[in-house]
Formats: structure tokens, sequence, C-alpha cells
């Protein structure tokens, strides 16, 4: 597939403060694209370098195959959606999304059946004569994404779209903005710190950390083999346990016994019934127990080491302090900078005696 | 919020105590201007105005004011601008020396000028040589009320330009609007009824500036004076009434400023509410 953003070697200071350090990725024609990170991590400053919004101290940006660090924004072919979506204040939804065509001295025939087609793809066609003010967080986002897509970019750029929205509407908009980009086919990236919108939303994913990227690719596949620790606990809600050895099935590791632990390689049951495997479980004593609405989070602590859990609301409830049986599925291992999946030696064992 | 009327004698005492104070500081003074401008009977009082020296001090203070205004509206524009759109060594140092004018006496400040272009100046003789006269004649008076009105504009944008925030030029900026154009069709709107207020101010101040003026002036009468000086030459000739008279013309202009103010204040509140 062609590509159609690539950095190479990017590096961005503001002060001391090192935004971008080494940054390279590449992104393919057509793709989703999420730029995942924790705040201060640097994703919103490779964007806007991509918008052109900032500079590149050194490195280079290319954009359908041409080197663009020396244009300015409004040459490079991008839309540009903020994350406080700066409408201006003073126009109309209409106005607002004629101004890159009034700009650019487009005929006003075209602008009209241009922005009534764009109204009309957002949903807003009634409200076009209404102020950014006049409107609720949703449509504003909205509009401010027709408003980037007038001037037909080759790429978008959304900055955290669904940041300033609440939780109801943003579920909505996500797929809307999901079917909506898919059936233009425009190339996109946006910037998120919420893994779930990223895994959700995103074709691929870049996770950034410390000005750097960690690692790209497909959700799933970050998912499951995440290739640095800081990716293995960034996604998912995951737990740092000094010494995987410890627990029941593991204690033949090798190297450095730092693992990670998902709460989806736990298995907490409350008595020796429940579970499948009684004797690869070890004991552990329940810490806490949050409902989550659709299951409930149970902390419960093992050899001294505070795991996290699933449970599902079907079984019997636990409370604080009961005993419960925790099987451990299985540990990510980051032995010699090399991710590891190991799976519990134990369960294995067991099924062999069975 | 909610209007409470007042209910005890400690409250009655604060808000007589106010009413007083505006009374003997605000309302007496105006009424007395009005008076004694009054006190020899409408023909004197025309008369008064009407006098060639007069008339003549109206025009300077006039035509300092909207030199001044017109000079701090695109010095103000253009300050503002920096300061709440870029990022330069610096701006907190320039962002202080933008109020170094509130801050100097007025007095000072016509000193300053008077070193800076009079006789002791080192560029003194290359202004004589080319026959530019600034101090002790218009250039002067312009140059002192632009110095004191300087801050007004300025002061009143970044504020209200901070809080807006630099995205939507950024947002006309990757749409391909030239730097004038995001002025002209972004920025401008959004900053109208602050530059607005600004300006009033700004000719408030202007029209009743003495202290810088009256030092680089040279108080020449039909040529250097000032509205402001032309009264205090007539008052200190004890000729009150034409003192007051030409002081009723200030009062005037301030009364007409305060409503223009405050029409400026109610439209731009309801300009917010319609979101515009």
């Amino acid at each position: 597939m062609a590509i159609e953003v690539e950095l190479k070697h990017i590096h961005k200071n503001f002060g001391t403060f090192k935004a971008s350090d080494d940054v390279n990725l590449t992104v393919e024609k057509g793709k989703l694209i999420g730029l995942l990170g924790p705040s201060g991590s640097g994703k919103t400053t490779i964007l806007r370098m991509i918008a052109g919004l900032e500079h590149p101290d050194s490195g280079d940006i290319f954009i359908a195959g041409k080197r663009v660090n020396d244009l300015p924004a409004g040459r490079r072919g991008i839309g540009f959606v903020f994350q406080n979506y700066a409408l201006f204040r003073h126009m109309t939804v209409r106005e607002n999304i004629a101004f890159g065509l009034k700009v650019q001295k487009v005929p006003p025939k075209e602008i009209k059946a241009r922005v009534d087609k764009l109204v009309e793809l957002i949903g807003l066609a009634e409200f076009d004569g209404r102020y950014p003010q006049q409107l609720s967080g949703g449509q504003r986002q909205r509009v401010a994404f027709a408003r980037a897509l007038a001037p037909e970019p080759e790429l978008l750029l959304l900055d955290e779209p669904f940041a300033a929205i609440d939780a109801k509407v943003r579920k909505e908009l996500r797929q809307w903005l999901r079917a909506t980009i898919h059936q233009l086919g425009i190339t996109s990236i946006f910037v998120t710190h919420d893994q779930d919108e990223a895994v959700e939303v995103a074709d691929d994913i870049i996770i950034t950390n410390h000005g750097h990227v960690e690692q790209a690719g497909p959700p799933a596949a970050i998912y499951q083999h995440p290739e640095t620790p800081f990716v293995a606990d960034f996604i998912g809600e995951s737990v740092h346990v000094p010494d995987y050895t410890v627990f029941k099935g593991f204690s033949n590791g090798a190297g450095s016994h730092e693992g990670i632990l998902r709460p989806e390689f736990l298995e907490i049951a409350a008595d020796e019934e429940e579970i499948l495997m009684p004797l690869a479980a070890e004991q552990g004593t329940v810490k806490a127990v949050y409902f989550r609405g659709s299951n409930v989070q149970v902390a419960v602590e093992v050899k001294g080491q505070l795991l996290h859990g699933w449970r599902s609301l079907e079984k019997k409830p636990l409370h604080e302090g009961d005993k419960a049986l925790v099987l451990i599925h299985r540990v990510y291992s980051f032995a010699g900078g090399k991710t590891q999946i190991i799976e519990n030696s134990a369960k294995q064992e067991e099924s062999v005696v069975i | 919020m909610v209007a409470v009327k007042p209910h005890n004698f400690r409250q009655w005492g604060l808000i007589g105590l106010a009413a007083v104070f505006l009374l003997v500081m605000l309302v007496l003074p105006l009424i007395l201007v009005a008076s004694e401008a009054l006190a020899k009977g409408w023909q004197v009082y025309l008369d008064a105005l009407n006098e060639p020296f007069a008339r003549k001090a109206l025009f300077l203070t006039l035509e300092a004011t909207v030199a001044a205004v017109l000079g701090n509206t695109v010095f103000g524009l253009a300050s503002a601008w920096l300061l709440t759109k870029y990022d330069f060594r610096g701006k907190a140092f320039w962002s202080s020396l933008l109020d170094l004018p509130f801050a100097i006496s007025p007095v000072v400040a016509g000193l300053l000028f008077v070193i800076l272009f009079g006789r002791m100046s080192p560029i003194y003789p290359f202004l004589r040589a080319e026959h530019i006269a600034i101090i002790f004649a218009v250039p002067g008076i312009i140059l002192a009320t632009v110095f004191v009105t300087f801050p007004f504009i300025t002061r009143e944008l970044v504020p209200i330009m901070e809080a807006q925030g630099r995205s939507e030029e950024e947002a006309a900026a990757t749409m391909g609007a030239s730097g004038w154009t995001i002025f002209r069709r972004v920025t401008l709107p959004n900053i109208k009824w602050a530059l607005i207020y600004g300006v009033i101010l700004c000719t408030a101040r202007a029209l009743g500036e003495f202290g810088a003026v009256s030092v680089v002036s040279g108080h020449i009468r039909g040529k250097t004076n000032t509205l402001p000086l032309h009264i205090e030459i007539l008052y200190n000739e004890y000729n009150f009434t034409a003192a007051f008279a030409v002081a009723s013309i200030l009062v005037i202009l301030a009364v007409v400023i305060l409503i223009l103010r405050n029409l400026v204040e109610w439209r731009a509140k309801r300009g917010l509410r319609n979101g515009n």
C-alpha cells in the first residue's frame, strides 16, 4: 500500500523538554490511525508538526511522498480538527464550513453546493444558520470535522477529537466518525490518551512515550504482543509484579523476574467448586471489590502482591476480607529486553494428572 | 444577582456615606462647572467659547487626540497580537514595559521628551538644521499624548485575546488563509468590542491630558495650547467665567464618551448572548 505520511528522525525540544526524541513513523494511505500515549508523551506535537503548526528542530516530514518541512500549514493539503474545535465564534455553521473554500477562491456556486453536502453529511442541515455557542459539544465537533473536510484535504488530523464531549455522545460520535472517515476513504490520524477510544476507532495504533514511538500496529497485535514493558503496562489494566516466580506454576523463570499481569490473565474464584484447576491456583485475600456496571473488579492479595481481576456479576459475590482462589493463567516477562508470554506450568501438570 | 434591600442602620449608614462622597467628589463639581460657566449669562459663555484662542485650543486637543488614538490603535493591536499569539524571549519584559506610562508621572514623561528632543539633546543640531520643531510645537504635544495613552488599547485587548487562544487563527492557517486574512476575518471580529472599548478609554484620557503636554507645549497661545492648558491660563488670569466655560466643553465631551462607553458595553454583552 502507498505511504501517505512519513516521519524520519524527528527531534523537537521545547526548552529543555524533549517533545520528540527521534520519532519515526509511517502511515499508509486510506488508514485511520490512532496516536496513543499518556499526556506529555509528545503525540500532539507529532500531529502539529505534520500539520505545519510546529516545526521540528531536525528530521524530515513527508506527505504523499513530498518533503513538506518548509511548506506552510495552508499548503500541505491537510485538514485539522482542534481539541476545543476552534470554530470561528462570530461565524455561523455555514460560514465556518465555507471559510476554507472562500480563502481558496472557490466560485460561490461550488462553495454553496459543497457546504450543502457537508451540512447534510454531519446531519446539521437545519442548524446551518446557528453560531457555535448555540450548538452542543457533539454538534460543534461535527462542524469542526466538516470545516476541516471542506477544502478536500489529502490528510485529516484530529487532536483529541472526543475529549470535550460527554460519555454517551462520545460513544455515538466515535462510531459515526469511524464510519464517515472510512466512507470518505481519507487518510486520518487522531490523537488520544484513551486506549479504549484508540482500540475502538483506529485501524492501526501508534503508541508514543517520552517523545518516541514505542510500538505501531493493529490494536489486536499491540494488545496481544506488546513489544516493550511500557506498552504492556499502558495497554490494558496491568499490574507490575517485581518477582513472578513466587507464584505457583511460574517457578522456573530465568533472568529478571519482573512481570506484568493483566486482569484477564486472572481467574478469581470464591471456592474450589468454582474453578477448573484448583491445584494450580493460589490462595488469596480479597482487599477490595469495585462495581463496574457490567462486572466487578476484585483486588486480591496473593503472597503480599496486590493483583486485579474481573468477576462476573452472576457469580457469588465476594467481600473485603474473604478468602479467594486465584488462578494466574499467564504473565508477561521482559527478561533480556524481549517480551515473553509465560504460561502457568502447574496448569499443564494438573491436566496431565487428570 | 439578587437585589437585597438595606434594612439596618449600618447598611443605611454605609450607603449614605457613599452617596455623600459621590455628591461631593463628582456631582457638585459638575454642577459648579455648569453654574460658574453660565454665571454671567449665555452670551458671555458663547463668547468665551468663540474666542479664537479657545477654538484653536479645542482643535489642537482634537488633533492630538485623533493622532494618539490612531497611533495607539495600530500599535495596541500589533503589540497585543504579538503578546498573545507568539512566544518570544523577553515577552514578560515587553509586557511590563508597556505599563510604564501608567506608572510614571506624566510630568516626568514630558521632561523625558524635552531631554530627548530639546536643546540639550544630541540630535538637536540635526533637528534644527532640518527645521523640525518637536518641543514647544505640535509634534511634541502629539508625542506626549501618545505616550500617556500608550497602554490603554493593549491592556484592553490582551486579556480577551489570551482567553480566546490561538487555535482559531491556527485553524484558519491550516485552511490556507494569509496572515492579513486571518487578522481581518478571524481575529478582528473576535476582539471588535474590546478594541472599541479601548479606543474610547484612550480618547477620554487623551482629551484631558495635562501634565506631559504642559511640559512640552511651551504654552504659546493659538499655537501650542491644548484645551486643558488654555483653561489653566484663563484661570490664572482670574478669568473664571471663561475658564469654566471652556472647561464645560471637556465635561460635555466626557459625558458623551461615558454614554458611548455604556452603549458599547451593553452592545458587547448582547452580542455575547447572541453568540456573536
